[in-house]
């Protein structure tokens, strides 16, 4: 059975996909032993990571649920936090847009990585859509073992940050953004939008700065002769994706 | 947090998951549109890479362990090494800086 999952999906995708879900396991595990820690039932923790279903909007709900916000409150941050969706949706929607059961799972399964695996198979529509399933089956298994496992543990679970965790999801998605920032004026946008998103940081909700990036695409608008390439490839290198933006929030 | 809270949530992220494709499939997608789509989806997930690196939750700074370790990771990832040690190279930097009292 492995031999054939391994043919029609690919050895390269099943392994990132199980690298992947490993990373999401501990930190399903770590979500739902800081839940159960505040004294959240166990029945809303699992309701709420199979309904709400969003890593980073759930943490953020416990946080605000602990600093003592209420229902208002946790419910803004967490729809703030995921407004990035609507970006990826457009981008990958037409890939589980065919029967009504495929969209419901498929609008589910959205999430920054089935996303980004998605778009990281390129053109290839049939290989983009085997990247969104697989990779979406592995989170939904690995989240739902590890919220039960956290559930149990309780608080016994360290924090999950001095196992550096929170690097290992950031590492995943540049892994799978990097190639196609060797496109010069993909690169260009991506460094506006990341120095804009940086700088209003500060200032706006978790949620907002990532989509204030997207006016880094008047760099990258698609046109017909693609003039754009010399004047963005002498300022920066290929490789300069990530140090050019840790420069960046020195200054 | 009540069940109210979680549902409503729930309720709320469903619907801004639906948005995109339901917006998607009212228009007619061009070639260009197309690009401009996927190229923007690209532009937010850097962005979240390099705030998430950088920008800690209220707003500040996160400190040199977590960029370290995503920008080894970044490292490994640019020469082309499996995801697999991308991401057990970017948790091992960030957890052993923090060890080694590194913020």
């Amino acid at each position: 059975m492995f031999a054939r999952l391994a043919a029609l999906v690919g050895r390269d995708l099943l392994r990132d996909t199980l690298a992947y879900s490993i990373g999401i396991a501990v930190a399903g595990a770590s979500f739902a032993a800081l839940a159960t820690a505040q004294g959240l039932p166990w029945w809303v923790t699992m309701a709420m990571s199979l309904l709400v279903y969003a890593g980073t909007a759930q943490f953020a709900a416990i946080g605000v649920a602990a600093a003592g916000g209420g229902p208002a409150a946790i419910v803004m941050t967490g729809l703030i936090l995921n407004l990035r969706h609507l970006p990826y949706g457009m981008a990958v929607g037409h890939l589980y847009w065919d029967r009504w059961w495929t969209r419901l799972l498929g609008t589910h399964n959205l999430l920054d990585t089935t996303a980004a695996f998605a778009l990281a198979e390129g053109d290839d529509l049939r290989r983009a859509r085997i990247a969104y399933w697989t990779t979406g089956v592995g989170n939904a298994v690995a989240w739902t073992i590890g919220n039960v496992v956290g559930i149990a543990a309780g608080g016994q679970i360290g924090d999950p940050a001095a196992l550096g965790l929170d690097a290992a999801l950031p590492a995943i998605v540049l892994a799978l953004v990097l190639p196609s920032l060797r496109d010069r004026s993909t690169l260009l946008a991506a460094l506006t939008g990341a120095a804009i998103a940086l700088a209003a940081s500060p200032f706006l909700p978790a949620g907002i700065p990532v989509l204030l990036a997207l006016a880094g695409l008047v760099f990258a608008l698609p046109r017909k002769e693609s003039d754009m390439d010399e004047t963005s490839a002498s300022r920066t290198g290929e490789s300069g994706a990530d140090e050019g933006d840790v420069e960046e929030a020195e200054r | 947090m009540t069940m109210a809270a979680v549902l409503a949530l729930a309720a709320g992220v469903f619907l801004v998951r639906l948005a995109g494709p339901v917006m998607r499939s009212r228009i007619k997608v061009s070639e260009r549109t197309e690009i401009l789509m996927k190229r923007g989806a690209m532009v937010v997930l850097a962005a979240l890479v390099v705030t998430g690196a950088l920008v800690a939750e209220d707003g500040g700074f996160a400190g040199w362990a977590l960029p370290a370790g995503v920008a080894v990771g970044g490292f490994l990832a640019w020469r082309r090494v499996p995801i697999i040690i991308v991401v057990v190279a970017a948790a091992a930097t960030t957890a052993l800086l923090r060890l080694g009292g590194v913020e």
